[in-house]
């Protein structure tokens, strides 16, 4: 009977909990939300920053950038990406300078390029989002912006102040966050970058960190503290010499040579606007006291979305901005566009949804089933889930299965706009730069291309992406300019073209290059001893089990001996910006859609522990053709540098130019088809659902199945009836059985 | 009594300073501070200059024990190990590595850890003493054997098991609860439905073979025997007597736990999307964020402490002939 009552418990739970669940039981959201016009989405990783001055992720991206509006966007449907303007009135053309500051024409030599200038426009009456910090009183007041301690120790969300405010956007505020990028309270991950570029930005973060350390001083004097605190400096009364506002709604920004990609720099959120307003009122002591009222978790933006709940642990809610400014659905987008419905939104104002809700799933299977209950209206394929969601044909093509295709589930799928590759380091004198002399290097260089023809990408694309990537023919990913997909693509090194497609060369190909780099059968031709190359790789543990020796066999193809020298991500992060590695495996994302992003992984002097040319690569010639390129508007005579670049790289063979992943997404029926974007994350003003279909397709798929509870609760019973029946017999038993003598 | 208790606090000092330095230790031999301030800052464009900026900002610009550059106390004090503990034993927590609150992290997010541990605890009680009852009742007979199988079993399958197959056929194949997710208020009671039956399932097997094999002992006892001569039906003898005196190994393995319960459990809150402490921790140790490990290391020691002297005192309570001194 205890027992019985123990299973009872959780069943008369159930029952109890679900009565008032409506004809839905498992829909995780509130009752009030249902047939809403939301839109309903889901973060994996727990966001670190949303200070756009520090934020660097696609997760808090995918967030952030619904919030902040820097003064450019990429074009939604356009491609290749285009720069288009956001609060800006125009993409503005830089004017040339040089050192004695004369005007240069637009094709002036960028060698004589001393400054560039941007002078930059915004739109007038943007409004930010309603916020505390800029709420004020009938005389003009700031209430806020002044509180005593004792006020703010009563606070514990926005939503403490009963007030909100707005104002106007304005010119100064962009240039404020510029100014943020080198506070020295902030580590903002591009500053190092950007003093290379902004005129005066080092000085003004020297400036800053003097003033910061006296101001910290006397903080800690004045509240007997070792805790530095967060006193605020008001960057408003510092000069950035490369950065002047205008007019109310100009600015300028001043950059050293020219860097024609410092645009799409201010696309990214360091470049968005941020009122001094917000900077004061949440550096007032008391705000970050156990209650993180700060820019960092609250944003304060002039975007289509303003962040209403802040919980980084679970749910992140964006409402619709009521201050948003007018802005409209594109009605113009890329050939095609039109056929595939694209622009039937066209002219129409956004955001279309009212509300974003993103709930963490940190584990794939809740989330891929919530996903197949209606419950996220967008997701992604994880590899366990793939042959359940997608089917692939013998000459590859891919389709979704029946059970996808009968709930009306769309596949959308994009090439990213990233790179995995394995690198070989090119201070080991074995596949990399040689041993200095003309011979080793040639040997070396042979080496590294039998790799590139045996370490066959296709089969890896195949086993462990489910299909999902496109090998690589050189540094550059499709949809970067400069990538060719025409005959020129692929890569003569390791393809051969057969039928106008490229195909792997043979092995044998790879073993007569490896005899002639000096090692016949995979052995030294001086001491016969067998080659044996190192391979550094984080994959460890069982489930990586299955590539690593995929990774042997790729070398044994060839006969050379595969050493994997598996380490955790620290260990590993440390050997390469060393150098104490001899191949690994690595991957870039674009920050940006230009070529240059690509091949400054390869640029000579990158090839520093702190560069990003991790495989310290180093071609007179190919970095002389990438500071031309580098600076060149896109055109014919960029794409022709480009083609000798690639060429040098294919030859020289730094990496195995390993895959670009393809994503693959589902969307449900009830969300409008849209256009994927590998580069921009501001795009959810354009996601678009209709939630009475939502509705009805959620009550189809989790009608609740209440039988096998009482079967349950059956099957209990009937497990406990014997007992039952032993426990009433055993006590009605007498202790001297009837007939036995006392 | 109270000096009892006294001269246990007075225990409970150097015992965290010891879990602390283990922490620290263990942390800082797989993770060093630029470590740290490269995963912060993330891989992409980071200079060692932001990385030093990072590391100064955030108070691990300095030796780890011993500062050899300046004199005094000081020696031990201006370093990484004595300016990161100090404040832990005034429950001073600072800031995660995010510079976010831990503090405020940890009162937020007990809150739903305690919400799904505290009803395993006490439903797991229950299921597990019954059940453990009920084979000692029916002892050598074949509800015990099968009981005792059963309970081997339960105790061999993963508790990730019993998660995936719980959520696959009482949230997807049957529709019953949400998968996942999490709401406070009355809402909440269809989140915890689920978790809490598969938290307090998972321990049936240990839980019931353990009590059972308590009350077995008991039950071998000469007062049980006393009591049957006396006449006493076997229901009394189980509820009024084997019960009771069971309960003071039961509540040595219970109460020590109380306390921690808000700590939370690491695998289930992931899998249920709580956002409790559990996940808190499991989420810092991915990030290698050492104020957030530290500190929860350190609460967790302070928690079982607490439980270990609740259970001393609790003895005194269900067993007279036990005194504190």
């Amino acid at each position: 009977l205890p027992a019985m009552r123990g299973a009872l418990v959780p069943a008369i739970l159930i029952a109890c909990g679900l009565a008032g669940c409506g004809r839905v039981w498992n829909d995780p959201y509130p009752a009030e939300d249902r047939g809403k016009n939301i839109y309903y989405s889901f973060f994996v990783e727990r966001p670190r920053h949303f200070d756009p001055a520090q934020s660097y992720t696609s997760d808090e991206y995918d967030i952030i950038q619904q919030i902040y509006e820097p003064p450019f966007q990429y074009h939604y449907l356009k491609r290749p990406y285009q720069l288009d303007s956001a609060t800006a009135t125009e993409v503005p053309r830089p004017r040339y300078y040089d050192e004695r500051g004369r005007e240069l024409s637009d094709g002036a030599d960028a060698a004589r390029i001393a400054y560039s200038e941007y002078d930059i426009r915004i739109r007038r009456g943007i409004m930010y989002q309603p916020h505390p910090a800029l709420a004020r009183d009938g005389k003009g007041e700031a209430l806020y912006l002044s509180l005593p301690e004792s006020e703010i120790r009563s606070k514990y969300t926005l939503s403490d102040f009963p007030k909100t405010g707005t104002r106007e956007l304005v010119a100064d505020d962009y240039v404020y966050e510029i100014k943020r990028l080198a506070h020295p309270q902030l580590v903002s991950p591009i500053y190092g970058h950007m003093t290379d570029y902004i005129v005066g930005l080092k000085e003004l973060g020297d400036r800053l960190k003097r003033d910061n350390d006296a101001l910290v001083a006397e903080y800690q004097k004045r509240y007997g503290t070792s805790d530095p605190g967060r006193p605020w400096i008001d960057l408003r009364a510092y000069d950035l010499a490369g950065v002047k506002v205008l007019d109310r709604y100009t600015y300028r920004v001043r950059i050293k040579g020219k860097y024609p990609q410092f645009l799409y720099w201010l696309a990214m959120p360091f470049f968005a606007p941020i009122p001094w307003e917000a900077d004061r009122f949440y550096s007032q002591r008391g705000m970050n006291d156990g209650r993180n009222l700060t820019l960092d978790s609250y944003p304060v933006g002039t975007g289509p979305y303003m962040l209403s709940q802040y919980d980084p642990n679970f749910r992140m809610t964006l409402d619709a901005n009521p201050n948003f400014h007018d802005e409209s659905y594109p009605a113009e987008g890329a050939p095609g566009d039109a056929e595939e419905g694209l622009l039937a939104d066209a002219g129409k104002r956004v955001p279309f949804s009212e509300r974003i809700v993103f709930t963490r799933e940190k584990e794939s299977i809740p989330l891929w089933n919530k996903f197949l209950q209606g419950y996220y209206d967008t997701a992604g394929i994880a590899s366990d889930n793939f042959d359940q969601a997608v089917r692939v044909g013998v000459s590859g093509e891919t389709a979704l299965t029946p059970e996808m295709q009968q709930r009306g589930i769309r596949l959308v799928t994009a090439v990213e706009s990233t790179t995995y590759y394995l690198a070989f380091n090119f201070n080991d004198p074995v596949v990399g730069a040689g041993k200095g002399d003309e011979r080793s290097r040639v040997r070396a260089r042979k080496l590294r291309q039998a790799l590139s023809i045996a370490i066959d990408w296709e089969e890896f694309i195949s086993i462990f992406q489910n299909g999902r990537g496109v090998a690589g023919m050189g540094p550059l990913p499709p949809g970067i300019f400069g990538y060719r997909e025409d005959g020129g693509g692929y890569n003569p090194v390791v393809y051969d073209q057969v039928g106008g497609r490229p195909l792997r060369k043979p092995v044998a190909a790879a073993k007569k290059l490896l005899a002639e780099a000096g090692y016949p059968d995979g052995r030294d031709e001086k001491t016969g001893r067998p080659l044996v190359l190192y391979l550094d790789t984080t994959d460890r543990g069982p489930d990586s089990a299955a590539q690593l020796s995929w990774y042997r066999r790729q070398f044994a193809k060839i006969d050379v001996q595969l050493e994997i020298r598996a380490t955790d991500w620290n260990r590993f992060q440390e050997k390469v910006r060393l150098g104490n590695t001899q191949m690994f495996f690595l991957g870039w994302h674009a920050d940006y859609p230009d070529p240059e992003n690509f091949m400054f992984l390869l640029y000579g002097p990158n090839g520093t522990q702190d560069g990003e040319n991790k495989a310290r690569y180093a071609n007179p010639e190919f970095d002389r053709l990438f500071e031309r390129m580098r600076n060149m508007e896109s055109g014919p005579q960029r794409q022709t540098i480009i083609d000798q670049m690639v060429k040098i790289a294919r030859e020289d063979a730094p990496w195995t130019w390993g895959f670009h992943p393809k994503t693959y997404a589902l969307a449900h029926v009830w969300v409008r088809p849209g256009k994927p974007n590998v580069i921009a994350r501001n795009t959810l003003k354009y996601a678009r659902v209709d939630p009475v279909l939502r509705e009805r397709k959620r009550d189809e798929w989790n009608r609740p199945v209440v039988w096998p509870l009482g079967l349950i609760l059956a099957a209990l019973l009937l497990a406990s009836a014997p007992a039952y029946l032993s426990y009433r017999r055993r006590e009605r038993m007498a202790a001297r059985p009837a007939g036995v003598p006392a | 009594v109270i000096a009892y208790i006294v001269r246990r606090l007075l225990y409970v000092v150097p015992i965290l300073i010891l879990v602390n330095l283990f922490t620290f230790w263990l942390f800082f031999s797989v993770n060093t501070p630029d470590d740290m301030a490269r995963l912060q800052l993330g891989v992409r464009r980071v200079s060692q200059e932001a990385v030093d900026k990072w590391k100064a900002e955030h108070g691990y610009d300095k030796p780890m024990l011993y500062n050899e550059r300046v004199q005094g106390l000081q020696r031990l004090t201006d370093t990484i190990f004595f300016e990161k503990s100090v404040r832990l034993f005034v429950f001073d927590f600072g800031n995660a590595d995010d510079g976010r609150s831990i503090r405020n992290a940890i009162l937020t997010r007990m809150w739903p850890s305690l919400a799904v541990q505290l009803p395993v605890f006490v439903v797991g009680l229950a299921v597990y003493i019954s059940f453990a009852l009920l084979m000692a009742f029916f002892r050598a007979t074949y509800i015990d054997f099968w009981g005792v199988i059963l309970c081997v079993a339960m105790m061999s399958i993963s508790s990730l098991f019993y998660i995936i197959i719980g959520q696959y056929l009482l949230s997807k194949v049957w529709n019953l609860v949400p998968i996942s997710g999490y709401s406070s208020g009355p809402d909440s009671l269809k989140f915890l439905v689920l978790p809490v039956v598969i938290g307090a399932l998972s321990g049936v097997g240990s839980g019931s073979r353990w009590y059972r094999t308590i009350f077995l002992e008991e039950m071998g006892k000469d007062y049980v025997r006393t009591a049957r001569a006396k006449g006493l039906s076997e229901t009394t003898v189980m509820f009024r007597h084997v019960l009771r005196n069971g309960m003071i190994p039961i509540l040595t393995g219970a109460v020590v736990v109380i306390p921690t319960l808000f700590m939370g459990a690491l695998i289930l809150e992931s899998f249920f999307g709580i956002p409790g402490l559990g996940s808190y921790t499991i989420d810092a140790i991915q990030a290698q964020d050492f104020s957030i490990v530290r500190s929860m290391v350190f609460l967790g020691a302070v928690l079982y402490i607490a439980g270990l002297l609740m259970t001393d005192i609790s003895y005194t309570l269900v067993d007279p002939r036990v005194r504190l001194e």
